[in-house]
């Protein structure tokens, strides 16, 4: 048997933080390839200690859905999940290319394979594009759009902002947008200043961060002047200086993130038959389908 | 009573070859023939005919049989649900009655859960809050599908999110019905999360407790600094964190985790049915806090006030840590938590600052 772990951070304050989370992995059990499917949380529970008792396989992919590797994917959660011997050399990863190591955990018999972070996985490409086809409602975006990848920056973390920069980079050499850029919340080049480093007059903004909350649905939509007042809401697309911004919100909720979630454990050695296809399909469909709501 | 499930005669008959003994049915097969034991009697030497009778007049032993050994369960789900109906204690008839008549009811927290008989010896179970046990089912929002629990759990009756699961604070309005054992203890996951794992670890005496000094030892990141709050001057600190976080009236937990091995608390861990095995997080995080707040030292401070405006303050604050501050009646101004009494000390006792008595926090403020 073979069980699949999505961990997430969670929150104490904000309801909604899990919702992506409970979200894909509803989609990832219909899927039907894991005899399991669990969530757990840094702030919710069933907690990153007491998960893995929670299963029955014997073999776990454990993929966190972080945007970055760091203190979270490098130290909280191999600690919480008393992943013995974890070193992070097992990763060898330059910042954002880990992508699993085999391990066992100290309190039950069980082969884990940890898994990197969602946020770094190619295939979250796919999903930012995805984002700027749902926010748009046109599953041909690109020609005529900017699009704008914003990250927090590097405050925290430095790997947050390789992050970013990997996925503006790797969308913009596939042509499809007239401009892709990275911004930040925190660092040059700003996301407050968004209308200044485009031409192209309708630019979509996908923020990569797993769940909506403070930062996604107050901070930047309030910087970019979307809004006066984040309470009031705002319109897609807002007019800002001359320029259209359709702002997507978290590309962590976008349904086509269960497949990173999924490529993730495939790329760890998991079974997954054909549940990338049938994911990519099935999410797209419902994209489609809240587009034209 | 009904006649005995073939597919479950055919199941002994099979099992009986390398011995049944399971809640008081023996099945054994051997070249004497068979033999058929209930706590009603023995019978050996029998052909397998003469065994299939006596099990179309037994079928509640079979079935019990069946349903728990026959199928592919782990045996925590066992556990727990043998637990439920007291399997261990309780005989198969008496079991089997009591299913077949008003049902067999259990309880996990807040939880009322009902097993009923179903088709062939099989359970049905039915899971609500217990404050609605009178609640005729058709007037509550009825599920079947486990995963629905999630968001059930996720907001309590006053609409207020619900950081912490075992918190005794469970909606109500709704119910589980039709829900075989698999799909209850998935239900009872996603509502009270690795609870059962944990009663069955310590069930079986490997409950692996992490005490107050090393859960907090472990912590890194903004929360490293909660080790700094035990200075080995004793620990009435915690005991205060786990009066505040760990009584029965704020989790259904009980707690089992102590200041440090072979040095408990002095408060009561509970009576929950279900163990706490190290601080949560909400614990971890009250207690960075606290760390920083406990970091001061007191002042002292002058305040004039009437007798009863200090019997006031202290009013306010129980309300507050019983949270009953918002079921105190608008007018009901004898108590001292109303808030038309508490904007009265307000106004009179508070200066433009919002400071008690004009008191400045301090000396330069």
């Amino acid at each position: 048997m073979q069980a699949l772990v999505i961990v997430a951070h969670g929150s104490h304050l904000n309801p909604d933080a899990s919702t992506p989370t409970y979200d894909h992995a509803d989609t990832i059990r219909e899927a039907g390839v894991f005899d399991e499917v669990r969530t757990a949380f840094w702030k919710e529970e069933p907690s990153f200690r007491e998960v893995l008792r929670t299963v029955e396989s014997e073999e776990v992919y454990v993929v966190p859905l972080f945007i970055s590797e760091g203190y979270f994917t490098e130290e909280v959660i191999p600690r919480e999940l008393r992943l013995e011997g974890w070193d992070l050399e097992q990763w060898d990863s330059d910042g954002t290319s880990a992508t699993h190591a085999t391990l066992e955990a100290a309190d039950v018999d069980k082969t884990i394979h940890y898994c990197g972070p969602v946020g770094t996985h190619d295939a979250m490409s796919d999903v930012i594009v995805r984002r700027a086809e749902t926010v748009t409602g046109d599953s041909e975006a690109g020609e005529g759009f900017a699009l704008a990848v914003v990250g927090h920056g590097t405050e925290r973390n430095e790997n947050s902002a390789k992050a970013v920069h990997l996925h503006a980079d790797r969308i913009a050499e596939t042509g499809r947008f007239d401009e892709v850029k990275a911004l930040f919340m925190d660092e040059d080049p700003e996301i407050d200043d968004v209308t200044d480093f485009f031409e192209t007059t309708d630019i979509v903004v996908v923020p990569l961060f797993i769940a909506d909350g403070y930062h996604t649905q107050e901070d930047i939509p309030e910087d970019m002047g979307l809004t006066d007042d984040y309470r009031t809401g705002w319109e897609t697309p807002a007019e800002v200086d001359g320029h259209r911004i359709w702002y997507a919100g978290a590309v962590g909720t976008e349904g086509l993130t269960a497949d990173v979630v999924i490529e993730r454990a495939a790329d760890a050695g998991a079974d997954v038959g054909d549940a990338i296809e049938t994911v990519r399909h099935r999410t797209r469909s419902d994209a489609n389908a809240s587009a034209g709501d | 009573m009904t006649d005995v499930n073939d597919e479950q005669l055919d199941a002994l008959l099979s099992a009986a070859a390398s011995g049944v003994d399971y809640d008081g049915l023996v099945a054994e097969h051997d070249v004497d023939g068979y033999r058929f034991e209930t706590p009603d009697g023995t019978h050996e030497e029998l052909t397998e005919a003469e065994f299939g009778e006596l099990a179309d007049r037994n079928p509640w032993f079979v079935s019990n049989w069946y349903y728990w050994r026959a199928r592919d369960r782990p045996d925590t789900e066992v556990a727990f649900l043998r637990y439920l109906e007291g399997a261990d204690d309780r005989p198969v008839t008496d079991r089997y009655e009591t299913m077949a008549d008003d049902g067999i009811v259990a309880s996990w927290g807040q939880l009322r859960i009902d097993i009923a008989l179903g088709e062939d010896g099989h359970r049905v179970y039915t899971v609500r809050n217990e404050t609605e046990a009178d609640t005729a089912i058709e007037s509550l929002t009825v599920h079947t599908d486990p995963l629905e629990a999630r968001e059930l759990v996720k907001h309590d009756d006053r609409g207020r999110y619900r950081p912490l699961k075992t918190a005794p604070t469970l909606p109500t309005g709704w119910a589980f019905v039709d829900l075989d054992g698999r799909a209850l203890a998935e239900t009872v996951e996603y509502v009270y999360p690795a609870t059962i794992a944990n009663w069955h670890l310590e069930r079986r005496g490997e409950l692996d407790v992490d005490h107050w000094r090393e859960t907090m030892e472990r912590q890194s990141g903004i929360y490293s600094v909660i080790k700094t709050w035990d200075r080995g001057e004793g620990h009435e600190h915690v005991n205060w964190v786990a009066e505040a976080c760990c009584a029965d009236s704020q989790c259904l937990k009980r707690r089992e985790w102590e200041y440090e091995d072979g040095t408990p608390l002095e408060v009561d861990g509970g009576d929950g049915e279900f163990p706490c095995r190290e601080p949560c997080s909400l614990v971890v995080t009250a207690a960075r806090q606290w760390t920083k707040l406990e970091g001061e030292e007191t002042k002292r401070y002058e305040f004039e006030l009437t007798p009863s405006e200090k019997e006031q303050i202290e009013a306010i604050v129980d309300a507050v840590a019983d949270g009953e501050a918002e079921s105190i009646r608008e007018a009901d101004i004898y108590e001292g938590a109303n808030r038309y009494r508490a904007r009265f000390l307000r106004a009179k006792r508070f200066d433009e600052e919002g400071r008690l008595c004009g008191v400045p926090t301090d000396d330069g403020s």
